[in-house]
């Protein structure tokens, strides 16, 4: 295996509705900006992927179009998935392990105040039985709050807990959406907005962009003072099927923590993409992680979740903890589809 | 074979989703150009390459194209085609003879329909002025352009625009 490296990231600040600028405008400075900080000349990055949906942009070919942010000329290697762009990463790591290239660009954004974002998601399920009855994102994350509540698993108290220290959290974070003080206690006084969730559950509806230059061994080690070596990265999946899963458990969460080698060290922080408050305590549990990890320094989509680019985040904003200092060891996830169905698990070391 | 027996061919399951799309800086100051009748290019910061429509980088330099400015109605025919196959959605009158066209002051073709001459004389290099619609039904489209048409220019050399085909 190469040793490959986070070595520049950087991502727009967050907003509820981005009112001025397409993807493209949206993009240019934060790629500009992290090819600069990642000292490898733009000419020499072998492979660019990015990360995004055309359903979240309402437009077709919308990816095709950002690569004018990127510069391709003369003619780049360019890759994209309909994903979030951790899975870009993914793609771009793999590239970087078969030898093909030394050094890749990622990058990924979302504009989720176009669109009805809850609706929308729903056409990311089955499209035969499910998707004709409407299960909007909020309503499929509710019914995975009820099953972790009944199990046993966490208490609406936890969910507000979680909900209250990622929004203070945010308060440091200048990018984070959604930040101030909140009284878990006062929290649990509001109406659900879909029971058991109330509006502190959920996350806000974001705007953003982010973009992460990756490079391996001796390019990272040139290029960077400190780069962040991706120890560990898996991806796993389940099943389409809501009513074939526990939803109060995540085993591909599980599973990809395993081979990633999350329990091989300790662990410093976690970034964890749980757009819903309940979904953290399903994943912590899921990752096997102490009480002493500090989870979502920056706020976590619960303070920001631009779709498509809120996975992604959350490896830029681990890499940023270790760069910074803040640790040395960090677990990062992105999730995908409904209720936790696919989940990436990185690795990180200083 | 009885009907529970048949297989299931087909099933319709009807989708909408709304959006309110907002163009950007850089298409919003083309549409708002288009909407007075004139065609607005964005040149490249660094190479001064002219974009049109511009989204607001250079593809090239992935440098912002910053400077608006305006181009002519007039062009150079640079390929083309004829089209006989009905398409979904497409409002026009079969057939029809859809081209990139390079406004001059431009360096990317635009796409436009030619009309006001036999097919057969569309060439490669022809000159072409665009044909608007009556100012009172002018919008933010680009549909404000009904069609291009050739005018009495001589062809441009093949050398000459070779770089944009």
């Amino acid at each position: 295996m190469r040793d490959v490296a986070v070595i520049a990231y950087a991502q727009t600040p967050n907003v509820r509705t981005e009112r001025t600028r397409n993807e493209v405008e949206m993009l240019m400075p934060i790629i500009d900006e992290v090819v600069q900080k990642s000292g490898v000349p733009r000419q020499e990055i072998g492979f660019t992927c990015s990360g995004s949906s055309d359903y979240i942009a309402g437009q077709c070919f919308s990816f095709v179009m950002a690569v004018d942010a990127v510069g391709a000329w003369p003619p780049i290697m360019e890759s994209h998935v309909e994903m979030d762009g951790a899975w870009a990463l993914y793609e771009a790591w793999i590239k970087i392990q078969c030898g093909e290239v030394d050094s890749a660009l990622v990058f990924s954004f979302g504009r989720s105040s176009m669109g009805e974002t809850a609706e929308t998601l729903t056409l990311q399920t089955d499209p035969y039985t499910m998707a004709p009855l409407g299960p909007d994102a909020i309503s499929m994350a509710a019914l995975q709050a009820r099953s972790g509540l009944d199990a046993g698993v966490f208490s609406e108290r936890d969910m507000a807990e979680v909900a209250a220290r990622s929004r203070r959290d945010a308060l440091s974070n200048p990018e984070a959406q959604l930040a101030g003080e909140f009284d878990p206690e006062a929290l649990l006084k509001s109406p659900y907005l879909v029971s058991p969730l109330r509006a502190h559950d959920c996350p806000p509806i974001s705007d953003g962009a982010a973009a992460m230059v990756i490079a391996a061994d001796d390019t990272a080690r040139n290029a960077c003072d400190k780069p962040v070596w991706i120890r560990g990265i898996d991806h796993r999946l389940e099943t389409h099927q809501l009513g074939s899963r526990d939803l109060a458990r995540s085993p591909s969460t599980a599973l990809a923590g395993e081979k990633a080698g999350v329990g091989q060290g300790k662990v410093d922080i976690a970034e964890l993409h749980a757009p819903f408050s309940h979904q953290e305590l399903i994943l912590k549990q899921a990752l096997g992680l102490d009480d002493d990890v500090r989870i979502n320094p920056s706020g976590g989509a619960l303070a920001a979740n631009p779709i498509m680019s809120a996975g992604l985040a959350r490896i830029g904003e681990a890499s940023r903890q270790i760069a910074g200092g803040a640790a040395q060891r960090a677990v990062a996830h992105a999730t995908s589809g409904p209720c936790l169905q696919q989940n990436l698990v990185c690795v990180l070391e200083g | 074979m009885s009907e529970e027996n048949e297989p299931i061919t087909r099933i319709i399951t009807p989708v909408h989703v709304e959006y309110t799309y907002t163009p950007g800086v850089a298409s919003e100051r083309f549409l708002r150009g288009v909407r007075e009748g004139k065609l607005l290019g964005g040149a490249c910061d660094a190479c001064g390459r002219v974009y049109v429509p511009s989204r607001g980088a250079c593809p090239r330099c992935a440098a912002p194209t910053s400077e608006f400015r305006e181009l002519s109605d007039k062009g150079t025919v640079i390929t083309f085609c004829v089209v006989r196959v009905p398409a979904e959605n497409i409002d026009v009158e079969l057939p029809y003879c859809t081209a990139s066209i390079l406004l001059d002051g431009a360096d990317i073709s635009f796409t436009g329909l030619i009309q006001g001459c036999p097919f057969e004389e569309v060439r490669i290099g022809m000159r072409v002025q665009a044909v608007w619609k009556p100012e009172a039904e002018w919008d933010f489209s680009i549909g404000n352009i009904q069609h291009f048409e050739p005018n009495s220019e001589a062809d441009v050399p093949f050398e000459d625009i070779k770089e944009y085909s």
